[in-house]
């Protein structure tokens, strides 16, 4: 059967009512994976033993109608770790890494009886844009194979997008949720920092890091991030504030009426593509039709924000990464002499580029005599950036813009480029640097290739995002265009 | 040429909590090497740390202890290095907020009594240990992320004999606080040490070495004025001291150069983004102030204000919280305090001297100290009967049970002891002859007749009344 264009809740639906066995739609998502992956190259490792044999016991006792997820296959992100199954990041330092633990978020996955169908591709330690920093495969865009799927969530944004699974988990530093999603085509939510456990997740900037939902309806991300979300005592810095049900809110009386929604004139500026930003206008005008208000306002600090995020993300990855010493687990290079020596070749070894290249930008950036002028800095700029958002947020429902200023690009393209790299995320990563929710939702096409949007909201009101989402999804027909891939679908 | 020394003292004192100050794992000693960690001890990928509350306000204490502001608004960093010991290649610490600031304490040196100023104290985690064989070393992390509080001295120490006294001080006001053991023999207290010397006159500081391998408060003072000494004719013979460190030989009494340092490490510290700022209320503040145990300065004030007790002996209780706290529940119990610290000066530290043990190791406990005492000062028992009944008492016998056991107890009825003396006297006329020409030695010959008749039973003072009476009579 094809399940590609059902949402959760129809599947669910089919799964309550027996119209199939969740070990036949597992054996199904096994069989198009290895139909269609080939050509898209987004599962490194696949469940399929543990699967079926988490199937049979979820099928001894039926889906209840009140377990929405339950026998829902999903794709997790590979530097979220995973009891048993192996956990690389992406990375060659990691490459037989199987952990002896479960992340927070993988476990409330298993008590909601979801199926780990495998581990997705990524840039090594979800550093970069593209995917294509991934030691172990490249991964396609689903819309067009010589594209790239974006990053560092590429894996789970392409195989979400080609109908390989209806949910993928992604991770967000700097918009590696989000910027895949609009890549792909998909809904992607990068939670508020705090709402969603990082136990678990392999940290890159932990003060940046969260994890979140990719799905094909706005609907279906809000059922998973309720299932995912909340205070974790692994976890200081996850919040304990109350987990609504996001879903619950999301039916034909979902409007955005009367509500005020800012548009940055940052966001449009030059860089930006026509496509793209002739999409976010028409979007502009959709919410208008739907009886809100668009303003233009500015977030007159966007413009540093690349700059204090490399600082910020790059410090702290230095740090978070120096436990890859090839002492206790991962890699270890042969051939050495003494203790410096483990150090030196089995990072010099087991890390690629983009990674050294952050480590090198993070180490110097907290150095002494640099510490002042860079991290102090940057955290500095960190608080203006926020306030701008705060000020902004203050009269208005939520913020609208781009989710990246172009299209998904070229394989290859960018990948000797790192500063056009960077530039990507100009839009995505001051929402990081603020701690805010972003929600990617497919708004345009660019010579057949998806456009996103996306929606910046208050710190822990998803929810208005998700409704903005939603009433803007039943009111355009983007994220119900697939994309033509061989096999099956 | 005259000198002037200026030593820094970094104390390091290990918290005795029951889990590790960022993981749930256990503290305790003598497991198999890592027997107590977990995925956060092995700085697995993804894990993350969250603070024990309990040593957030153990540094509380130690700040307040130590007369030193709390640091309401603090937070951790992260000291960045590589080594086998040091899982995560980052120590969390606290570099930029310490939770105490600006504190002291009173040294007394022969005495002279002087205030050493306390820079800082913070909080941070211990690493592993690492042990080497032949072809292979070994990684063993119980160790790792237990709680410590690092304590560092402000530039006042000027001697050794003055870093001798602050290491005393501050030993016994942080053991007194119960938040360590701190005994430097079992590691729960460590202590690094740096010294330079100028000549008088001079505005800036000589350049400082560091020391090593100091085990006990001896070997520190030991180290330090040898390396005074060295220092001192370094400069006189024209030289100039290089910034090194040196290792104490135990041996020989002498400094000897390990390494010489080139520039300051770089630990790239900056904050922990995986633990939120710590906002310390003057309510939780207040609340481990009131429940302070009292200090080693109050009590002896209370032993000789309150209890009748010489300077001296109040400062001998003092030396550890377990002895004082022993002699203020034996005198709770209605036992004489003069008494009560002649016995815990005198044969309880012979016992424990000679046994090598802590108090707490023994069978001996206040009730029954106070019991044994009290039978004394009612005449129950003589003082020489005591030493057989303190005998018992390490063996953890109820005093009043021995005594009537071993049929110990002091005959002082007249009734019974006047027929005693009545025969003693009939067999010794001479004596009384003696007595009545005013030789005052009869009267010791014929007592120490009359306990012989008694088997030692009989009480003295009782017996002394009754003859002169009978003497007289």
């Amino acid at each position: 059967m094809n399940y590609f264009d059902k949402d959760l809740a129809s599947l669910h639906d089919d799964l309550v009512n027996k119209k199939m066995s969740v070990r036949e739609l597992t054996q199904e998502t096994f069989a198009n994976v290895k139909a269609t992956d080939p050509k898209i190259g987004a599962f490194l490792t696949l469940n399929e033993d543990a699967a079926l044999k988490q199937a049979d016991a979820i099928d001894a006792e039926g889906v209840a109608a009140d377990d929405p997820l339950a026998g829902i296959a999903i794709g997790v992100k590979d530097n979220i770790v995973t009891k048993g199954l192996k956990t690389t990041a992406s990375s060659k330092i990691l490459a037989n890494f199987t952990p002896v633990y479960d992340a927070t978020v993988v476990e409330k996955l298993t008590a909601a009886k979801t199926i780990t169908i495998g581990k997705t591709n990524m840039d090594e330690f979800a550093m970069g844009g593209s995917t294509e920093t991934s030691a172990f495969q490249t991964t396609k865009n689903a819309w067009d194979q010589t594209k790239v799927p974006g990053g560092s969530s590429g894996g789970s944004a392409a195989a979400v997008a080609s109908g390989q699974v209806p949910v993928a988990f992604g991770s967000d530093t700097g918009g590696s949720i989000r910027q895949p999603s609009s890549f792909n085509g998909i809904v992607g939510m990068k939670p508020t920092y705090g709402r969603v456990s990082r136990w678990g997740l392999i940290a890159f900037g932990s003060s940046l890091d969260q994890i979140g939902p990719m799905t094909r309806t706005v609907k279906d991300n809000a059922t998973v991030l309720s299932a995912i979300a909340g205070h974790d005592k692994h976890d200081l810095t996850s919040s304990d504030k109350a987990v609504p049900d996001f879903a619950a809110g999301l039916n034909e009386g979902t409007s955005v009426k009367g509500m005020r929604i800012g548009l940055p004139k940052e966001f449009l500026a030059e860089g930006v593509d026509d496509d793209v930003r002739n999409a976010i206008l028409a979007a502009a005008d959709t919410y208008r039709q739907l009886g809100a208000t668009v303003d233009e306002v500015s977030l007159p600090h966007n413009k540093y924000g690349v700059a204090a995020y490399y600082i910020i993300a790059s410090s702290e990855a230095s740090s978070n990464l120096q436990r890859f010493d090839g002492i206790r687990y991962g890699y270890r290079a042969q051939d050495v002499k003494n203790l410096e020596d483990v150090y030196v070749k089995s990072r010099s070894e087991g890390f690629g580029d983009e990674v050294k290249r952050r480590i090198m930008l993070g180490t110097f950036s907290l150095s002494a005599g640099f510490y002042d002028a860079y991290f102090l800095k940057a955290a500095k700029v960190r608080t203006v950036i926020m306030n701008d958002f705060k000020a902004v947020l203050k009269d208005h429902d939520f913020i609208m813009g781009p989710v990246a200023p172009t299209p998904a690009f070229g394989l290859g393209d960018e990948l000797m480029d790192p500063i056009t790299m960077y530039m990507n995320d100009v839009l995505t990563i001051p929402v990081n640097l603020a701690g805010l929710p972003g929600l990617a939702v497919p708004a345009g096409f660019s010579n057949n290739l998806p456009v996103g949007m996306q929606l910046i909201g208050r710190p822990f009101d998803e929810g208005t995002l998700y409704k903005a989402g939603y009433a803007f999804e039943q009111n355009t027909d983007f994220h119900s265009q697939l994309p033509k891939l061989g096999g099956q679908n | 040429m005259n000198f002037e020394t200026t030593i820094g003292l970094e104390v390091h004192v290990e918290l005795k909590t029951h889990s590790k100050i960022f993981s749930p794992s256990a503290v305790e000693f003598g497991v198999d090497p890592n027997a107590n960690t977990n995925v956060i001890d092995w700085g697995y990928p993804g894990v993350l740390p969250t603070t024990n509350k309990g040593v957030v306000a153990d540094g509380i204490i130690a700040a307040l202890a130590l007369h030193a502001t709390v640091e309401k608004h603090t937070h951790f960093d992260r000291k960045n290095y590589f080594y086998p010991d040091n899982p995560k290649a980052y120590q969390i610490t606290q570099a930029e907020k310490p939770i105490g600031h600006d504190g002291w304490i009173e040294i007394d040196v022969d005495g002279v009594k002087k205030k050493v100023g306390i820079e800082e104290m913070h909080i941070e985690e211990d690493a592993g240990k690492n042990t080497h064989e032949k072809d292979y070393s070994y990684v063993d992390l119980n160790r790792q992320g237990t709680a410590l509080i690092e304590i560092v001295s402000k530039p006042d120490i000027a001697s050794p004999a003055e870093a001798y006294a602050y290491l005393e001080a501050l030993r016994q006001r942080i053991q007194f606080t119960g938040i360590s053991d701190v005994k430097m023999e079992e590691g729960s207290m460590r202590v690094d040490v740096n010294i330079s010397v100028r000549p008088i006159g001079q505005k800036e500081f000589g350049t400082k070495a560091e020391l090593k391998n100091l085990n006990s408060f001896n070997y520190v003072r030991r180290g330090l004025e040898f390396e005074e000494q060295r220092q001192q004719k370094v400069l006189m013979s024209g030289g100039s001291v290089r910034q090194e460190t040196r290792r104490f030989d135990e041996t020989t009494g002498e400094t000897i150069l390990m390494r010489v340092k080139e520039g300051a490490d770089d630990y790239r510290y900056f904050p922990e983004p995986d633990l939120p700022a710590l906002n310390i209320s003057d309510d939780w503040i207040k609340e481990l102030d009131d429940n302070m145990p009292e200090m080693p300065g109050k009590r002896r004030d209370r032993y000789v204000n309150d209890l009748g007790l010489t300077d001296y002996d109040a400062m001998v209780l003092t030396q550890t919280k377990e002895m004082s706290d022993f002699f203020d529940a034996t005198v709770a119990l209605k036992a004489d305090p003069k008494m009560a610290s002649n016995y815990l000066q005198g044969d309880v530290n012979a016992y424990l001297n000679d046994n090598q043990v802590d108090l707490s190791e023994t069978k001996l406990t206040p009730e029954n100290l106070a019991g044994m005492i009290n039978l004394i000062s009612d005449g129950t028992i003589s003082t020489k009967m005591a030493k057989k009944v303190f005998k018992a008492l390490t063996d953890g016998e109820e005093p009043k049970a021995y005594v009537e056991a071993h049929g110990l107890v002091q005959l002082s009825d007249p009734a019974k002891l006047q027929p005693i003396i009545d025969d003693v006297l009939a067999a010794n006329p001479q004596s009384i002859e003696d007595f009545n020409n005013g030789k005052q030695r009869a009267v010791g010959f014929l007592v120490g007749q009359i306990m012989k008749q008694t088997h030692g039973q009989a009480n003295p003072t009782v017996v002394n009344q009754l003859l002169i009476a009978s003497l007289k009579g």
